[in-house]
């Protein structure tokens, strides 16, 4: 079992929310050129350690929000709203 | 060498039964070499069965495999073992097949029982959208001649008695995609037979050594990795090895090594988990698949029923078992056969599955020279070993993509191009 901190509603199951994975920085749809677009798209670094990662929260209040996760331990630390 | 690897046959279980002599050893533990024509990452199914068609079609031996523990221990010794052809799209279908095919003659060629039991597959549909696209696969399977075709609920009964078929259930079963040609095959024996025969050709399976990095040249990315760049080696743990062709064959580790060499992957890292109960008469004659329950079910020949599930939904390479996953199992399952309540679970375990967006594997040749994939096999990638290393061998060997793998490239997602399996590999097995 992994143990998410919510910002608003605190520690919840995993299993209540969702993991949206890690966080990439979405490129400018007006400029961004089709490969860049899709490699924002498709390619994830998938690292074996800490990953800065969006989590939202479906069973409780539906916010989106950002947490440091370790891919290997599942420790988790920081959170912030985003 | 040339020669086959020694029969095991029933005269020498005699002789051995009755000298207690040793059975000769399956493998070698050889010396790692300092250079190699083709290195390839990763003991597993793939790697192994991509080192014996090299040898054994190509004449290709100056080979290593090296794994950073053991043989067979990542996916390739934790699945369950299910095979079969019945997919989506007709690129799919035709690449399965081919497996498939190879696994119907795999105990003559490697010399080894492999225990394949064809005894057909079942997946289950409980929604008229499940059903659609049971009808959408049947017919592309079809047209390509594999026998599949959509059941009614009675027919299910016929196949499963133990299935409960009844109107009154909470996911009453509409009706089936029924497979006869698919089945289950004792997964250790498979890996066993390609490492004993690529080892028989003078391949070096070289265990307990972990590749630390990968050696690239005028690549455009840092530290002259990445996109335009040429391969000459890899660094492990026991040293430099070089080589001008490097194979990634690490399925749930597959991102890790990839990054090594500056070619980014498609792919998240999750467990998949799976559990066995305690044996007992056997009742169930073929493969159960419920993708709306997210559950499967086959008996092996001891009696033992094994289960699996979807893939865990949180990304990690950590591979515990979890109460979520034997909780919504049990509660799965029992939907399904509510006879089994008294049975007792003896195990269960999990082990990392490579997903990729269009749950097709990405194979063969990248933008680094030399560094091909054999990678994104996610809950599939057993059923696909046998073809995985036919297709990869040939495209070493010749320098070209072989015909069966041309649309699972990594290009396919800079153009844009996937191939869709979703319909027919979540949670299929
Ligand atoms: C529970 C479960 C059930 C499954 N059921 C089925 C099924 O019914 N049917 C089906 O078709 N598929 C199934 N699969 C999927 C299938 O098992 C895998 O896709 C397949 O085994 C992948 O084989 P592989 O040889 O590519 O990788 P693996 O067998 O995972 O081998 C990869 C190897 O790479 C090695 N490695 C990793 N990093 C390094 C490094 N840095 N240096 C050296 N070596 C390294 C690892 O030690 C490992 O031995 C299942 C998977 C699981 C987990
Ligand atoms: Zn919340």
């Amino acid at each position: 079992m992994i143990i998410v901190p919510c910002p608003n509603c605190g520690p919840r199951n995993s299993g209540d929310l969702q993991n949206c994975g890690e966080n990439i920085s979405r490129p400018d749809p007006s400029t961004a050129s089709l490969v860049e677009w899709r490699e924002y798209l498709y390619m994830r670094e998938n690292p074996a350690g800490w990953v800065t990662e969006t989590w939202y929260c479906r069973g409780g209040c539906r916010r989106y929000f950002t947490i440091q996760r370790n891919t290997v331990t599942n420790e988790i630390r920081g959170q912030e709203a985003s | 060498m040339g020669k086959r690897p020694p029969k095991y046959s029933a005269a020498a279980l005699v002789k051995h039964g009755l000298t207690r002599g040793d059975w000769p050893r399956m493998w070698r533990r050889p010396e790692m070499r300092d250079s190699y024509d083709v290195v390839i990452i990763g003991a597993g199914l793939h790697g192994l069965a991509t080192a014996y068609y090299l040898a054994e079609n190509h004449g290709i031996t100056n080979v290593a495999v090296i794994d950073k523990g053991y043989v067979g221990g990542g996916g390739s010794g934790r699945n369950t073992a299910i095979v079969r052809s019945n997919y989506l799209t007709p690129e799919g279908v035709a690449f399965y097949d081919r497996s498939l095919s190879l696994y119907k003659t795999m105990a003559n060629d490697l010399n080894l029982n492999i225990m394949f039991s064809e005894r057909g597959h079942l997946t289950l549909a409980h929604t008229d959208s499940a059903l659609r696209t049971m009808h959408w696969r049947a017919e592309v399977n079809k047209l390509q001649g594999i026998d599949s075709s959509v059941i009614d609920p009675q027919e299910v009964k016929e196949q499963a008695p133990s299935l409960d078929v009844s109107e009154n259930t909470r996911y009453p079963i509409l009706g089936a995609l029924h497979h006869p040609p698919g089945g289950i095959v004792r997964h250790d024996a498979v890996v066993w037979g390609y490492a004993r025969g690529a080892d028989h050709h003078g391949t070096h399976i070289i265990q307990e050594t972990e590749v630390l990095d990968i050696n690239v040249e005028g690549g455009s990315g840092p530290g002259g990795k990445g996109a335009g760049g040429k391969v000459t080696g890899v660094r492990t743990t026991r040293g430099d090895i070089s080589a001008p062709i490097v194979v990634n064959c690490t399925a749930g580790w597959a991102s890790l090594i990839s990054n090594m060499a500056g070619v980014p992957l498609p792919i998240t890292t999750h467990p998949l988990q799976a559990a066995v109960t305690e044996p007992c008469k056997v009742f169930l004659p073929t493969v159960v698949v419920s993708g709306s329950l997210h559950v499967y079910v086959s008996q092996t020949d001891r009696g033992e029923l094994v289960f699996g599930a979807s893939v865990d939904p949180v990304g990690t390479y950590r591979v515990n078992g979890t109460l979520e996953f034997t909780e919504e199992l049990a509660g799965h399952v029992l939907e399904l056969m509510p006879g089994i309540s008294k049975m007792r679970l003896l195990r269960q375990w999990s082990g990392l599955c490579d997903m990729t967006p269009d749950y097709s594997p990405v194979m063969g040749f990248t933008p680094v020279e030399g560094y091909l994939l054999d990678v994104g096999w996610g809950t599939y990638g057993f059923k696909a070993g046998p073809v995985a290393g036919e297709t990869l061998a040939e495209t070493i060997a010749t320098g070209r993509t072989a015909d069966l793998i041309s649309s699972f490239g990594i290009e396919r997602f800079t153009h844009g191009d996937l191939v869709g399996e979703k319909g027919a590999a979540a949670v299929g097995h």
